[in-house]
């Protein structure tokens, strides 16, 4: 007694129609965020709004300037520690990793990269802003570094492998020294893929939240002291969607439409930049 | 100061066009130069492990006297979380942190598989190249923009429609029973689910890529339906890379605090049911760290990242162990 | 002799490149048709096109006609999935499913068609078909990886015995084997033939002159000639057939 083949293909039918379903269903909740971050978010759009620090409770107008000035700067921090600590990490282990000490470092990579960022944000706090006594742009910067960090490591280590080994030879064979053929020759042919992945850490960085709240803190002016609290497009959204306010909310999309912006030309300048290598 | 062009020829006998490292040069005749540029990666290299080692450290150096105050069971164990009185019970916060990963889980699995399926094995390969792009987007929207569209899009579809609709036909099982209020496990439970399905569903894509097509074939060849074959030779063969993927996900979830908070309730209780609020590790955290009263308080809150990032920590080097072993097929060689 | 096989006219394609011209030939029930050419030139596409596998390539096209039994393959009423019950096939290398065992392998095709008579018994009938019951009948619930090549290939046609097919197609079946792994095969293949009809693929062409009853040369995509496998060695029509089997190309 055989199982009819008819019921097999409507099986067939139905279980491809199921997982067609999940495409849909998937792409149900980005479809909507999108359209609200915008429908919601560009009315509050104004030169203003990218410029003037926020108004207080009650009053018209007012802008995230400081909040995206901010980001912009903690992230600039977090680049310098952790762009150079990550890049280098990735060309050692490159370079000269094939061994347990590199596996150990490449595995550690791994596993720092699922820390939560809110954890990380736990030990900016203890690192820096107690020996400081202060909630600073600093302290924020040193936890969105330790949150590149595994991910460049891990890009570059790929992107130096790609090199091929017959340009390091033929830079060495000319004399040229280990060091400059790594720096010059290597790191050369590889600098675009490094940029996107710099560019796609960056981006990661700036919608980052949990960490920053009790390291950079918060600030309703400007700020470009490097000790003090700051503002960040995140942090802000933050409070203003939470706030009982409903001008706040308004606000706060429109913030969430900047802040979707920014890291939007960030990524795509990233992966622009990764297909004009291969032309 | 030697002549850096003294490497002998037959160092640079390797093949044209491998990756892989530099060839070592000559150890005597290394300049100061190339020796600094050496030790400067290798510091860095060891920076990674520092990080490591500084995370873990000063997780433990806040975090400990609050857990020795408690004594670690009762840490774990009692509700009850009164800073003003030096009480600390993380109970409430474990257990929000459960729930709503579970219910993440629950949602996201069935659609992630069945999204990665169907890009991987029903689709035409076209499709998958368009939808990859959406998925990636998902990925890369911010916490916080999920918190805010959960706040103002979800939690009212859930307070007003989805959660009276299951307290209707579910209402007998106490997961579905009390006020539909829109904040609360459910809610934090669904934002968390869409959060990590691309997550999931690109794991899973990877690992069913690396399916041998011959494995397929053999089954179309008995007479299989595009279904059954993937029943009977794909799946079985992605299984342990799936359920990594699957843990993967489930540490994001774990550790996602801002849409969390936003949605959760954060009212620090023990109940059963999904529509009650709640409180997770990372809402506490986020919420009360920076005006945390005192050493004692910081150092719990401490604490509880110190929990998170060893339960994190773990489940990710298991996921990825079964990722890779995934990769190279399940090639079980007995007697 | 009925012709179990006919195929009139078929060409294939994949996206622009035309695989298969114009091919015509007939497989009369119970022999064995060897079919040899140098690589490319179409001899696994055609017998994919017996089974319906060719089409599940994306960008895959055929036209002509393949007849089973007189039936036209591409008919309405015909289902692949069923088809391919009755037309089985075997491939180049052993691809047993890895997680199952050696029994469970044999009865996947039985699952599936939902085929509920004592597998056990099934399952002894086809391995000692496939001449490898005495070789695992004390292990059937190992893991199917813990054979050797050979075995796992006669493994293979084991399960895709069990459904008991009317036709066996094998494409190269010997091709990642050792020689004595490969004369097994042979016998088995002369033993089949009294209960099937069976198309081999082979570039080895002294495999194909012990084994089959008539011989198909292709080359780059055409049938160049057809006849009994002793004619084709020692008499061959066709100056190519004849430069083929000669050695003087392939």
């Amino acid at each position: 007694m055989m199982r009819s083949v008819r019921g097999r293909r409507a099986v067939n039918r139905a279980m491809t129609a199921l997982c067609g379903l999940a495409l849909l269903i998937a792409l149900v909740p980005l479809a909507s965020l999108l359209w609200l971050v915008v429908s919601r978010g560009l009315a509050g759009l104004s030169f203003d709004f990218f410029t003037a620090l926020p108004a207080p409770v009650g009053e018209q107008g007012g802008g995230v300037g400081n909040a995206i000035a901010g980001t912009l700067y903690i992230v600039g921090i977090a680049c310098l520690i952790g762009v150079p600590l990550g890049v280098g990490a990735g060309v050692y282990l490159a370079e000269r990793g094939e061994s347990r000490l590199g596996d150990a470092i490449r595995f550690t990579a791994e596993v720092l990269s699922g820390v939560p960022s809110i954890v990380v944000g736990i030990v900016a706090y203890g690192l820096v802003v107690l020996p400081m006594r202060s909630f600073s742009a600093i302290a924020g910067g040193v936890a969105l570094s330790v949150l590149m960090v595994p991910t460049l490591a891990r890009s570059t280590e790929e992107l130096v492998r790609l090199v091929p080994q017959s340009l390091r030879e033929a830079s060495l064979a000319l004399g040229v020294s280990q060091w400059r053929t790594s720096l010059k020759v290597v790191l050369r042919t590889a600098l675009g893929g490094i940029v996107t992945a710099i560019l796609l850490a960056v981006a990661r960085a700036a919608g980052e939240t949990a960490p920053l709240l009790f390291t950079s803190l918060n600030n309703q002016y400007w700020n470009w002291r490097a000790g003090e609290p700051t503002a960040s497009l995140t942090v802000q959204i933050f409070n203003y969607a939470v706030a009982p306010y409903k001008d706040w909310h308004d606000k706060a999309w429109s913030a969430a439409l900047v802040l979707l912006l920014l890291i939007g030309t960030l990524s795509l300048a990233g992966r622009l930049l990764s297909r004009n290598r291969f032309r | 100061m030697e002549s850096p062009s003294s490497l002998p020829a037959s160092d640079l006998t390797l093949a044209a066009g491998e990756p892989g490292r530099a060839p070592e040069a000559a150890p005597a005749r290394v300049n100061l130069p190339d020796r600094a540029w050496a030790v400067l990666l290798t510091a860095l290299g060891l920076g990674v492990l520092l990080v490591a080692a500084v995370i873990v450290g000063e997780l433990w150096r806040i975090g400990a006297p609050a857990i020795s105050h408690t004594g670690l069971k009762d840490f774990v164990t009692r509700s009850t979380w009164d800073p003003t009185r030096d009480i600390f019970g993380a109970a409430p916060y474990i257990y929000g942190t459960l729930v709503t990963s579970a219910v993440a889980l629950v949602i996201a699995l069935p659609i992630s598989i069945g999204l990665a399926l169907f890009l991987t094995e029903m689709a035409p390969p076209s499709v998958r190249s368009v939808v990859t792009f959406p998925i990636a987007l998902l990925a890369g929207i911010p916490s916080v923009v999920y918190g805010l569209w959960g706040l103002f899009v979800l939690v009212p579809v859930l307070r007003n429609r989805a959660e009276p609709f299951l307290q209707r036909t579910l209402g007998f099982l106490p997961l579905f029973q009390g006020a539909p209020i829109g904040l609360g496990y459910l809610a934090a439970g669904v934002i968390l689910a869409i959060m990590i399905l691309p997550t999931i569903t690109s794991i899973s894509i990877e690992v069913l890529q690396t399916v041998p097509g011959s494995l397929r074939e053999a089954a179309l060849a008995l007479g299989a339906t595009r279904w059954e074959a993937i029943r009977l030779a794909v799946v079985p063969y992605a299984r342990a890379g799936i359920v990594g993927a699957t843990m993967l996900g489930l540490g994001r979830a774990l550790g996602e605090t801002m849409a969390v908070t936003m949605l959760i309730g954060n009212s620090p209780t023990i109940r059963a049911s999904l529509f009650a609020p709640g409180y997770s590790l990372p809402a506490v955290i986020a919420n009360e760290f920076a005006e945390a009263t005192g050493a004692l308080h910081t150092g719990a809150l401490a604490a509880l990242g110190l929990l998170l990032f060893a339960v994190t920590v773990l489940l990710n080097v298991v996921a990825r162990l079964l990722v890779r072993l995934s990769r190279r097929g399940p090639a079980r060689v007995r007697a | 002799m009925t012709a179990k096989i006919e195929v009139q006219g078929l060409n294939a394609w994949f996206r622009n490149t035309q695989a298969l011209r114009n091919v015509s030939l007939t497989v009369p029930q119970n022999t064995v048709l060897a079919i040899i050419g140098p690589s490319g030139c179409g001899k696994s596409t055609f017998v994919r096109c017996i089974n319906r596998m060719h089409e599940l390539v994306p960008g895959a096209r055929q036209s002509g006609r393949v007849l089973v039994d007189g039936q036209d393959l591409h008919a309405r009423r015909v289902d692949p999935v069923d088809l391919r019950r009755r037309v089985g096939m075997v491939f180049q290398r052993p691809n047993p499913f890895p997680t199952m065992s050696i029994f469970d392998n044999v009865v996947s095709g039985l699952k599936l068609n939902g085929i509920r008579d004592d597998h056990a018994a099934l399952v002894e009938n086809s391995l000692r078909q496939a001449a490898l019951w005495e070789e695992v009948k004390d292990r059937l619930h190992q893991s199917a990886l813990s054979l050797s090549g050979g075995q796992q290939q006669r493994l293979c046609i084991a399960r895709a015995l069990a459904i008991e097919p009317e036709v066996l197609l094998m494409d190269e079946p010997a091709s990642a084997l050792d020689p004595i792994a490969t004369a097994k095969i042979e016998e088995l293949i002369h033993e089949l033939r009294e209960t099937l009809t069976l198309v081999i693929v082979t570039h080895n062409m002294q495999q194909a002159a012990r084994v089959s009853d008539s011989t198909a040369f292709f080359y780059l995509g055409e049938l160049i000639e057809q006849g009994p496998t002793e004619q084709i060695f020692t008499n061959p029509r066709e100056p190519r057939t004849e430069d083929y089997v000669t050695g003087k190309f392939g």
